[in-house]
């Protein structure tokens, strides 16, 4: 055999040398740094933390020798909303590597293909380079000063001659805390409420049905948590593509023991790792889980304290599950009753269990009641508020649970709070701002409480007949500032509504497809304005666990992009509201010397007024010291054990790691943070709590709050209360705990509005929520359906169960659109006979969202490079079809898709499934030449929401996107 | 002394891709060349199982044993290497290995760096430790700075273990005592031949099984 040639040789080099003698002194890698790089752990590993002096000594002494400049940033990843910090290698303004963070306890240093893909942002050779304009059908280069010239007055001309709910503005779930902030504070100042974000077509449903059930609507524990579950239901989520590293704390907790099943109509990669897998119809997700509820009520295995002392309306969910019998439930779902029983029983008898869920659940014309009896089972089983249970809801984005905290919602300023006068108020009071000059720029008040239209249906608002719309103008502009288009269904109307607009503006760090299909359509009247990433600027971002991380820039913005922040800044100027803009926050240079907001004064006005969700202890120099010494921080709690920054003296010990919200009062008493939601085995003060009291304290004299003798841990008060006001601090004689400051700022005030932040602090003080204490709600009374109901599909593959389980009434408004329901269900009765499959949709691991971005970058790109369709063997069969040609794909819509089959067994005889990142054709046609030159994806591919169908969820405007109807057919 | 060696846990490889991109990013490897690949086994069905699969820096290499021009050698950490300067393309080595590592790129700028390219356990080549010409032939060298493959450091789940061949069975054995089961998933028949072999603790029933196949 060979040996080494050079090293024997007389070329051989010192390196070389040395490596050879490290060898014989020891193990190049010995045993720590080895347990510590490969992160084992996920335990005692990672609680190592220092890499061997020799060799990393070594290595930091050649890169002090080679150059001085390189520097390392740490960032987040901008893909998913997992939070895997990224260390950045920087030389000379280049980004020339990226190393894992061990220390993060979220990732420990571990990427999915994205995450280990993310340099190329620093190539970026795909992206918008500078503004552009549409001009006869091609795309020309403009300057800046024209483009924010023209789409100024273009945008004041509309609002002058419709108003201001004429325009919507689409922001982003890529956008940082701040910006998402600054956003929704920008189009208020432009008078509309007409904005959102992808948090409507992904998790709306989420936010609107869980917070109904207990208060807030986020994931109430961790993907590290899920180390403390006995069994883990993926229902919904195929977290091993959509969420690839939270997997590392599934299968941790599979190692020790976990039972992991998997509930889909597809064999997913997430249901390839569980230990159990049964398939389900798609749509029928409440009549499976009242089927669950089924056996846990028959057989005695639901908690009973549990729900006597903390949830109301039960007994109406066991009278409704008592319906589900095990025939009825197989008639539904396909699923036989051993199935079923056994998913219950294991979630039972392996407690705790949790739930985890993602856009399975969400996408569907009854969304809400699909998460709402979700949320039921684990009430019923005990499940909430206990370390390794909860419901686990994975949310999409990076930043998507931030932009639904404090970001553009159509229904409610930053926090939750509301668009009531009240709420207007509050904010405007923390803006600086005076709020009859803000009702000044909307049409009216009545407007200005009205919540704006959905991103889900802006194509309906131009569209519909102006009579039926709830606002005075149809929509004449529309704004995508972060958002793929693709993303929304129904795109080949979507294309008619792009050719009617009057004006389209794209701000993006890529073209995107909206650029391609307008350009395909339309003649003139777009432009696209190149943004920054979120690697070029800095700034927070909110992890589906609600922990907040902030991200250093790494690079500057390329080309001529400009960061999203500035963007609004010198549109605020053109608007003539720049002044009112950063009122309360001052002004930095950004990229080349221009003027922009401060990140860390925008997150602290943030810090001044979310009190409602505790977006209030975290300041930019606590979150900063977090990033800074990530390594104190347990993988399993998350909790800091000890610890010092020693750049600013913070002391770490006791927090959870990136304060995950609530994290109540000012940054100035410390709260830790809260890890699990409702935990009443916790003081306040330690992250603990317990259900909220928003719901009013009785219901038909029953009532509403906390039984006696429960409640968090430590608390003054032993029993339910309800939220805390001035009125409730003064009767129990808490009052002149505050100080004299305090009390001035919360004479007249509540909980969520006292600017001091001072009834919060005397209210933890004596160990209460300042959310009050109450019961969690089975019974949703203000929803349509209270109790979650079974409602088949509007296009559903069994006729014969429309008349049992109908879907909706027709809707008149909601969002100031009509929403048609029994309708188009019953139009589309006998769809099945022409469109005899079932079209499901859903994520690839190595794309993203609309995936203009992820398809741009080469090393993703060439992992998949065609869009698919898979298909059952026996569908392909009856059809003639083989394996890795090019079909039709029609639905009901008469879209037609050019795809190519993937025959697998993943799907189900009868189902077809379509992953949902590709764009860039269009019913069989590239649409290369309408990209700005060089720029269009190096990926491109058949939208399968050009085909997608109608359908949304009663209460949010959630699309229908997991079960259409479609017809396969040979392209060949 | 360490001997380094890739292992992969299919029971937690998830065929993310992470290592594939990781390795394409900490050395710029151009489209058509794979250094590391996820193969799945059983795709869509019960019993679905991934792979990383790169170079496996053999102890007894086939590829140095058949190399006309003897430019394969193995290093002292058993990182099996190559001379690109040396290396003449004529593709027997990817003859002779079983798990297709050695690549040939056809063209573009990465034809610089030599006729025959295969992961280099990160371990860069016969150039001078991290210097530029070692880059452009071989990529980074993260051995010689303390630091282990890309591909097994960033791997989403653990599944990719890379390092010292003694730490990462130690590793691995571990997790299959807490698992209670995983020879069956390597085939502890295949490897020592005793089809009725049980191991502590873990199934029975599924490791004859798996030997029956064997």
């Amino acid at each position: 055999m060979s040996l080494t040639r050079k090293t024997g040789s007389a070329g051989a080099n010192s390196s070389r040398l040395s490596r050879n003698v490290s060898a014989h002194l020891g193990r190049t890698i010995d045993r720590r740094t080895f347990l510590k790089r490969s992160g084992l752990g996920v335990g005692a590993g990672a609680a190592v933390s220092q890499l061997p002096f020799s060799m990393i000594g070594k290595a930091r002494a050649a890169d002090a020798k080679g150059d001085g400049k390189t520097e390392t940033k740490r960032t987040v990843c901008t893909h998913c909303s997992v939070g895997c910090a990224i260390d950045a290698v920087v030389k000379n303004g280049v980004w020339i590597r990226q190393e894992p963070v061990f220390d993060s306890p979220i990732n420990l240093g571990a990427h999915c293909a994205k995450g280990a893909a993310i340099r190329e942002h620093g190539h970026g050779e795909h992206r918008l380079k500078y503004p552009m304009k549409l001009v006869g059908g091609k795309w020309q280069k403009i300057s800046w000063d024209e483009a924010l010239k023209e789409v100024s007055e273009k945008m004041l001309a509309i609002k002058k001659a419709n108003g201001p709910d004429s325009t919507f503005w689409i922001g982003s779930s890529k956008h940082n805390n701040e910006q998402a902030f600054l956003f929704r504070k920008f189009v208020s100042f432009f008078g509309t409420n007409n904005m959102d974000h992808q948090a409507r077509i992904c998790h709306s449903t989420t936010v609107a049905g869980v917070a109904n059930t207990w208060g807030y609507g986020a994931m109430t524990n961790s993907y590290n948590d899920e180390q403390n579950s006995k069994c883990i239901l993926f229902f919904g989520s195929n977290a091993a593509e959509a969420h690839p590293v939270s997997m590392l704390h599934t299968l941790h907790a599979k190692e020790k023991g976990a039972k992991v099943i998997c509930v889909d109509p597809r064999f997913t990669r997430t249901a390839a790792k569980a230990d159990k897998y049964y398939r389900i119809r798609s749509g029928t997700d409440v009549a499976f889980l009242m089927g669950m509820l089924h056996h846990i009520f028959k057989n005695g295995w639901e908690d009973k304290d549990y729900i006597k002392a903390r949830v109301y309306g039960m007994d109406k969910i066991r009278d409704e599950a008592a319906k589900w019998t095990p025939e009825k439930v197989e008639e539904v779902t396909g699923m036989k009753e051993a199935e079923v029983r056994d998913v219950a029983e294991t979630m039972a008898k392996n407690r705790p269990s949790t739930i985890v869920w993602a856009m399975g659940q969400t996408q569907h014309t009854n969304g809400n009641a699909v998460v709402r009896a979700s949320c039921i089972l684990q009430l019923a089983l005990g499940n909430v508020g206990v370390a390794g249970g909860g419901t686990n809801i994975y949310r999409g984005h990076d930043n998507v649970q931030g932009a639904t905290d404090v970001g553009p919602n159509p229904d409610s300023l930053p926090g939750y709070y509301g668009i009531a006068a009240g709420s207007w108020k509050h904010w405007c009071a923390v803006w600086g701002v005076d709020y009859e000059w803000v009702k000044s720029q909307f049409a009216s008040q009545a407007m200005m409480e009205k919540p704006g239209l959905a991103v889900s249906r802006w194509i309906d608002a131009v569209l519909e007949k102006n009579e039926l719309i709830d606002q005075d103008s149809n929509l004449r502009a529309v704004v995508f500032w972060g958002h793929a288009p693709n993303s929304q269904t129904r795109g080949k109307e979507m294309v008619e509504a792009m050719k009617k607009l009057e004006l389209l503006v794209v701000v993006d760090p890529y073209p995107s497809a909206t650029a391609a299909l307008a350009a395909s359509v339309r003649q003139d009247g777009v432009y696209l304005l190149p943004a920054a990433t979120q690697l070029e600027c800095t700034g927070s971002v909110t992890a589906s666990n609600r922990s907040i991380q902030w991200r250093e820039k790494v690079i500057e913005p390329m080309f001529e992009s400009r960061t999203d922040h500035m963007i609004m800044y010198q549109l605020a100027e053109k608007f003539g509201f720049a002044k009112e803009f950063v009122a309360k926050i001052k002004l930095v240079k950004g990229k080349g010397g221009m003027d922009e907001p401060d990140i860390e004064d925008t997150l602290r006005e943030i810090n001044r007024g979310a009190w409602t969700i505790g977006y209030t202890g975290q300041s930019p120099e606590r979150l900063q010291a977090h990033m800074r010494n990530m390594h104190v921080f347990d993988v399993k709690t998350l909790r800091a054990k000890g610890g010092k920054d020693a750049k600013t003296g913070y002391v770490l010990d006791g927090d959870y790691f990136g304060l995950p919200w609530p994290c109540y009062g000012t940054a100035e008493i410390k709260h830790p943070g809260s890890p699990n939601l409702y935990d009443t085995t916790r003081h306040v003060m330690d992250g603990g709590g317990n259900f909220r009291a928003n719901f009013g304290v009785e219901k038909d004299g029953v009532n509403l709050l906390a039984e006696d003798g429960s409640h968090s841990v430590g608390a003054d008060l032993t029993t339910g209360y309800p939220e805390f006001d001035h009125v409730l601090v003064k009767k129990l004689g808490w009052w002149d705990e505050l100080t004299d400051a305090e009390k001035k700022a919360a004479e007249g005030k509540n909980w969520k509005t006292d600017l001091s932040g001072g009834i919060q602090r005397v209210v933890m003080k004596h160990g209460c929520h300042p959310f009050g204490n109450a019961k969690a709600r089975a019974v949703v009374w203000n929803f349509p359906d209270a109790v979650p109901l079974h409602r088949e599909p509007l296009f559903s593959p069994r006729p014969d169960l429309i008349d049992k389980y109908p879907t909706h009434d027709d809707q008149k408004s909601r969002w100031r659109v009509p929403v048609l329901f029994k309708t188009v269900q019953q139009a589309n009765k006998n769809a099945v006979k022409q469109y005899p499959l079932i079209m499901t949709s859903g994520r690839l691991v190595e794309y993203e969202g609309g995936g203009d971005e992820t398809r741009s970058n080469p090393w993703l790109a060439e992992l998949q490079q065609e869009m698919f369709a898979e298909i059952n063997p026996k569908d392909a069969n009856d059809r003639g079809l083989r394996n890795d040609q090019y079909i039709w794909v029609e639905t009901p819509t008469k879209a037609r898709l050019k795809v190519k089959t993937q025959i697998t067994e993943r799907v189900a005889p009868g189902t077809v499934f379509l992953p949902f990142h590709f764009a860039g054709w269009f019913e069989g046609r590239d649409l290369l030449d309408k990209y700005p030159e060089g720029s269009a994806p190096i990926v491109r591919g058949e939208s399968v929401n050009t085909a997608t169908t109608y359908g949304y969820d009663i209460v949010t405007m959630m699309q229908e996107n997991k079960t259409t109807l479609c017809q396969i057919s040979n392209a060949a | 002394m360490a001997r380094m060696k890739f292992l992969l846990d299919a029971e937690r490889c998830i065929e993310c891709n992470g290592c594939v991109t990781a390795c394409k990013s900490e050395h710029e490897i151009p489209w058509g060349v794979n250094r590391r690949r996820v193969v799945t086994l059983n795709d869509g069905v019960p019993g679905e199982k991934s792979i990383s699969v790169a170079c496996m820096h053999c102890s007894d290499a086939p590829c140095v044993a058949v190399c006309p021009v003897d430019c394969i050698y193995t290093t002292t950490e058993g990182v099996v290497l190559h001379d690109k300067d040396m290396c003449i393309g004529c593709g027997y080595c990817s003859y002779a290995c079983p798990f297709g590592a050695p690549q040939f790129p056809q063209q573009g700028l990465f034809g610089v760096r030599g006729k025959m390219d295969k992961c280099t356990f990160c371990a860069g080549g016969p150039e001078v430790d991290n210097s530029e010409e070692e880059y452009k032939k071989y990529g980074r060298n993260r051995l010689a700075e303390g630091k282990l493959p890309a591909c097994a450091e960033m791997c989403s789940t653990k599944a990719l273990l890379g390092g010292d061949g003694d730490v990462i069975s130690d590793v691995f054995r571990n997790r299959a005592l807490a698992r209670g089961k995983g020879s069956e998933v390597l085939g502890w028949a295949t490897a020592y031949g005793k089809p009725d072999a049980k191991p502590e603790g873990a199934d029975g029933k599924a490791a004859a099984k798996a030997g029956s196949k064997s």
